[in-house]
């Protein structure tokens, strides 16, 4: 259970599961494929090259992931940012889970791995990095939970799919691939460590509330 | 998972989750903001009816670290000393709407009897009580055990647990031998055969009268307090022959390994179940215990209250 709990809290930052549970889907599922590997190769580069843009170098760069893959996404982008820069770029994790708003409309759901870089966080700039962005909920989670570790000079948002529905005043500076979705339909980002192939999918049906975890 | 009341209520998959739990709760020491949100607007009562020192505020700061409000009750000094029965504090404490009930009670059996009355809606956590159980105890053990020895992750599986002295009157001794069982680590009981209880050989543990049979190949040695104060008759002739036979002194610990760990619940009797060098010793990880059970009690809160109720479907 300890093993199924992380996994499932794993799929939390994913928040195109939020909207599986309003329909029982009967119907087999019905995947579009979105990236496949080599795109999100090249997307993870060109994001890699705005981050550098925008903050004028990689000093005092540090690249912050929401579990599960928006760790995985962050260590990648860290490699490329100091394979380009020929500097050390810091990459960690960082859970959120207890800084949801809607802990309280779940049973308590186990937490994910959080991972600072020694060096901390305060004064520099942090790339926050997440698989998919929807209701804007969990980045806001995530600003919280940054505030209560350290006071970054900069804040910067870095997502591989937004799929709009904001709920919250919350933008992506950096967007790998914007998505149209309905409500009723899932983006989902495979990553090779953990899924064994790199991809993004946009999902219409949803056969197995298990994959979906049931979490936001 | 609603209540927490006895150890053996934890299947392996539990408690591990709560073991990994803490582990992520430790991280929290780092920060300059020792803080979660988890538990904000809820209210955690700690209700204790015996004395306790580092329960107490072990339960507290972990309540407050979650941000959770604490309320501290003592028997002494509120109307149970009047005479209120445990079943009117309850009500009291249920009309003003506590979440969570701590209770240290010196009955066995105290905590079921608030958790299934209905007296209470919330979550009851035991703290204690009686001879009985002390499950929070038997975790941050487990917790300070895994860390030394299996690199905080997993399960204690083939870890060898000696666990010395007062196993009678031992809430402690009974919470861990049944969550070290479970988690699959040997456990062995030494004590002077006055000083077992009944039907101790039912226990999922080796039981033994024989200190030095015993030790050699301990990974972990763990002294009971010989609790006094629930001794009304002879159990041992003097404690000079206790502390001869049954006392964990240098001399002992000087035939063990360098790596073993040495543990104690605390209060210790320094020179009567451990010896005063043993007790600072590199080996002795009794402070560090206590440390553990903050992180570890914010775990089990977090677990038991930071979610909502479980059977509502899946809420959107």
């Amino acid at each position: 259970m300890a093993q199924d709990a992380r996994g499932s809290a794993a799929e939390s930052s994913d928040e195109s599961s939020d909207e599986s549970a309003t329909e029982p889907a009967t119907e087999p599922a019905d995947e579009t494929a979105i990236l496949d590997s080599s795109d999100l190769n090249r997307v993870l580069t060109r994001i890699s090259h705005e981050i550098l843009e925008s903050a004028k170098g990689a000093t005092d760069l540090v690249v912050l992931g929401i579990p599960t893959r928006g760790t995985l996404l962050a260590h990648r982008l860290a490699a490329k940012l100091s394979e380009t820069e020929g500097v050390p770029v810091p990459s960690g994790s960082l859970d959120v889970t207890m800084y949801r708003d809607d802990l309280q409309l779940r049973p308590a759901r186990a937490l994910g791995h959080t991972d600072i870089p020694a060096q901390g966080i305060d004064g520099s700039t942090v790339v926050l990095v997440d698989d998919v962005l929807f209701s804007g909920r969990t980045v806001r989670a995530a600003l919280d939970a940054i505030n209560d570790i350290g006071r970054p000079a900069v804040v910067r948002l870095a997502v591989m799919v937004d799929r709009g529905h904001r709920q919250l005043p919350i933008r992506a500076d950096h967007v790998g691939k914007n998505v149209d979705t309905k409500l009723g339909e899932s983006v989902r980002v495979r990553l090779a460590e953990i899924d064994g192939v790199d991809e993004v999918v946009l999902v219409r049906n949803q056969p197995d509330p298990a994959l979906t975890g049931g979490l936001l | 998972m609603k209540h927490l009341l006895n150890a053996h209520d934890l299947s392996h998959e539990e408690a591990v989750l709560i073991l990994d739990t803490a582990a992520e709760m430790e991280t929290l020491t780092d920060r300059s903001v020792k803080k979660l949100p988890a538990l904000r607007g809820r209210t955690v009562v700690n209700l204790f009816f015996e004395d306790s020192t580092r329960t107490r505020i072990s339960f507290e700061a972990a309540a407050k670290r979650l941000s959770a409000d604490v309320i501290n009750f003592a028997a002494k000094g509120s109307s149970v000393s009047k005479g209120e029965s445990l079943k009117d504090t309850a009500l009291t404490l249920q009309a003003m709407g506590a979440d969570a009930i701590v209770i240290r009670h010196s009955a066995s059996g105290a905590p079921q009897q608030l958790a299934s009355s209905g007296w209470v809606d919330g979550s009851v956590i035991n703290a204690g009580d009686g001879r009985h159980q002390h499950p929070t105890q038997a975790l941050l053990d487990a917790y300070t055990m895994r860390k030394h020895l299996r690199n905080n992750t997993g399960d204690l599986e083939g870890v060898k647990v000696t666990i010395i002295g007062d196993v009678l009157h031992s809430r402690v001794a009974r919470s861990n031998v049944q969550l070290l069982h479970t988690l699959g680590a040997d456990v062995t009981l030494v004590a002077p055969p006055t000083l077992l209880p009944v039907g101790v050989q039912t226990w999922p543990a080796t039981v033994s009268y024989d200190l030095d049979e015993s030790l050699p190949g301990s990974d972990v040695v763990m002294c009971l307090r010989v609790q006094r104060e629930r001794m009304n008759e002879a159990f041992f002739p003097t404690e000079r022959e206790f502390s001869l036979r049954y006392g964990f002194d240098s001399e002992r610990l000087a035939r063990l390994s360098d790596d073993v760990v040495v543990m104690h619940p605390g209060p210790m009797n320094r020179g009567l179940e451990i010896g005063d060098a043993v007790a600072d010793s590199p080996q002795s990880v009794i402070v560090e215990q206590v440390a553990n059970g903050v992180t570890v009690r914010m775990a089990v809160l977090y677990l038991l209250l930071g979610g909502g109720p479980a059977d509502e479907g899946t809420p959107r």
